[in-house]
């Protein structure tokens, strides 16, 4: 499998209807995707951006409307249960039934896939406690607090040991000691050869975690690379400025300036792009200063994955996602 | 193989959910034990009426009773799907390659046992009020019990698995059932109907289910109905497995 991409995606659409004549919602737009094996791939994108669609595509839940979608191996149209075998999915919300046991459920899910009583109940037990939940194996899931109940759903989608695996917000809903426990678990996977293909809207996640990145919106990838390619595309720093209610003039003086690379506004906040912050902060106060502009804040910082997503998309992730 | 294994594991796990949690079973026996207790009384007066058929009160009030349990019981098993797909629990099987038919089947398979016992318990309770027991009959009425449930179940899996949800599901699953029930002749036999009645009812599959039974209940073996009933049931329920078994392996949601 090793240079041949585990996930490919070919023009995927998936349209659904409206309700009434309210028209047709395009949630996946024409996404064209690789995957490589091995890694941890990451979907980053705000809320209805189309990721939840695509990877219920890729997991042979939903068909598409259009374009082609081979994971493992297989088409997932044409060959869904070869897909199937290789693969495990865990949702968004859910996937565990509250009247029945953490351990139960990881053992009924692991005979699904074929193993054996024992077997079940062994790989069940490693889960367990890989995951914290040993205590808890033996209670109903619907005494699970919140944090708890997402392990254990995502413990069930690793029980067969997948080749592939799909996480959709792993982290969501998980105090911060939970989080760097589950991004350990999902890097040992990655140890062990599994690839993990993962959506998220925090940008710390895709930027610790994540290997690659497609950045998704409104169904279209707008982006895509490592972390660290993404933000070398905005090279230099950032300044941003709080405008004080003069954002217009702010922007235009400053995009007459030659160490200025590139000014936006949104909300009140002007952002220049400029090659040497530190040099360049001086130099702007010097000027607003001159124009009787005082500015509210003033902040530099490197390129974030947030100032990705801003660039290509005009909004701030941060702000859609809350 | 891998069709009868999974049955076998979703059947497994979906008995022992039931028991753990058996408030319905328990509910689902409990109505049927007071048409017993409340209504069975008021037929030792009718049965000697014109147009009864013959036999004990309660050997032919016994069968519309168990038939109408049969029913109820497999009628609404649809709602505990749907509380499973809201838990993800369906969609997180679908992921699997587990055989979409176990996954209807499996479940069928728990509604039956389930009304199988229900059954024995009100046949039991009968025999104090009367009931005579005629072994054979009733062991091959339980037989076209367990159709009963192999053939509503399905519906009533495939309408939550199109439905989503309780709220839709309830009125649905009763415009269903009822007409069903009281167009079978299970609370006073259909001989008592008038004739536009008891045309409508032949085609009502359930008429044939409670002929059948109450002419095994009295050991009128050689009764055309038992054929006729069994054939109707074994048909409707081979289609509606059919039909579930592809209705959760599209389900799409
Ligand atoms: N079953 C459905 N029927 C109708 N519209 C749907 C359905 N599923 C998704 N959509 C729509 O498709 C769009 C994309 O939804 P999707 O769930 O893929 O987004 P997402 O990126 O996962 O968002 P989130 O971060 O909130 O989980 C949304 O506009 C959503 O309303
Ligand atoms: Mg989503």
């Amino acid at each position: 499998m090793n240079g041949q991409p585990i996930i490919e995606t070919v023009g995927l659409r998936r349209t659904f209807k409206g309700r009434g004549k309210a028209g047709e919602v395009e949630a996946v737009a024409g996404v064209d995707l690789q995957v490589q094996a091995g890694r941890i791939f990451g979907f980053l994108g705000p809320n209805g951006a189309g990721k939840t669609t695509t990877l219920r595509i890729l997991a042979t839940l939903l068909p598409p409307t259009a374009g082609t979608a081979r994971v493992v191996g297989f088409d997932v149209a044409k060959n869904p249960d070869r897909v199937r075998e290789r693969i495990g999915y865990v949702a968004q919300s859910g996937g565990s039934y509250r009247s029945s046991t953490g351990r139960d459920e990881l053992i009924i899910q692991g005979r699904l896939f074929g193993m054996s009583k024992a077997v079940a109940a062994v790989r069940a037990q490693e889960i367990l406690e890989a995951l914290d939940l040993a205590e808890a194996g033996d209670r109903t899931c619907g005494t699970y607090s919140g944090g708890m109940r997402r392990r254990l759903n995502i413990g069930i989608g690793m029980v067969h040991r997948p080749a592939l695996l799909f996480l959709d917000e792993p982290t969501t809903g998980l105090d911060p000691q939970a989080r760097a426990r589950m991004w350990e678990e999902i890097r040992r996977l990655r140890e062990t050869g599994t690839t993990v293909f993962l959506t998220t809207h925090y940008l710390e996640e895709a930027d610790a975690l994540c290997d690659d990145l497609a950045i998704i919106d409104h169904g279209r990838i707008v982006a895509e690379g490592s972390p660290d390619e993404l933000k070398r595309e905005i090279a230099g720093d950032i300044v941003t400025i709080g405008a004080n209610g003069h954002s217009d003039k702010i922007v235009e003086l400053m995009r007459a300036q030659s160490f200025v690379r590139e000014a936006s506004m949104e909300d009140g906040l002007v952002r220049l792009y400029v090659d040497r912050g530190e040099e360049a902060v001086p130099q702007v106060l010097r000027l607003l200063d001159g124009s009787g502009l005082a500015p509210s804040t003033m902040n530099l910082h490197r390129p974030s994955l947030d100032d990705v997503f801003l660039k290509k998309t005009g909004r701030s992730l941060r702000e859609s996602a809350a | 193989m891998r069709t009868i294994r999974d049955t076998w594991l979703i059947f497994d796990r979906s008995l022992w959910l039931t028991l753990r949690n058996p408030v319905w079973v328990i509910m689902g026996v409990m109505q049927p034990i007071l048409y017993l207790l409340l209504f069975g009384p008021l037929l030792k007066n009718i049965a000697s009426m014109p147009g009864f058929p013959p036999g004990g009160a309660f050997n032919v009030f016994v069968p519309g009773i168990l038939v109408m349990t049969a029913l109820f019981g497999s009628a609404f098993v649809g709602f505990g799907l749907c509380d499973e797909m809201r838990e993800g629990v369906v969609e997180r099987m679908r992921v699997t390659p587990m055989s979409r038919v176990a996954m209807l089947l499996g479940r069928s398979l728990r509604d039956v046992v389930i009304l199988e016992a229900q059954a024995v318990i009100l046949v039991v309770l009968s025999v104090p009020f009367g009931l005579e027991l005629k072994i054979e009959g009733i062991v091959v009425a339980f037989g076209l019990l367990a159709l009963i449930g192999l053939m509503m179940s399905p519906v009533s899996y495939v309408l939550a698995l199109v439905l989503q949800s309780e709220d839709a599901l309830a009125p649905v699953v009763n415009a269903v059932a009822l007409p069903l029930l009281l167009l079978s002749g299970v609370m006073l036999p259909m001989s008592l109907a008038p004739d536009w009645l008891q045309k409508i009812a032949d085609v009502n599959p359930l008429y044939h289910a409670v002929a059948a039974i109450r002419a095994l209940f009295n050991a009128n073996y050689g009764d055309t109905e038992i054929l006729i009933g069994t054939a109707v049931l074994a048909v409707l329920a081979v289609i509606t497995i059919w039909m579930g078994a592809r209705a959760f392996s599209r389900a799409a949601a």
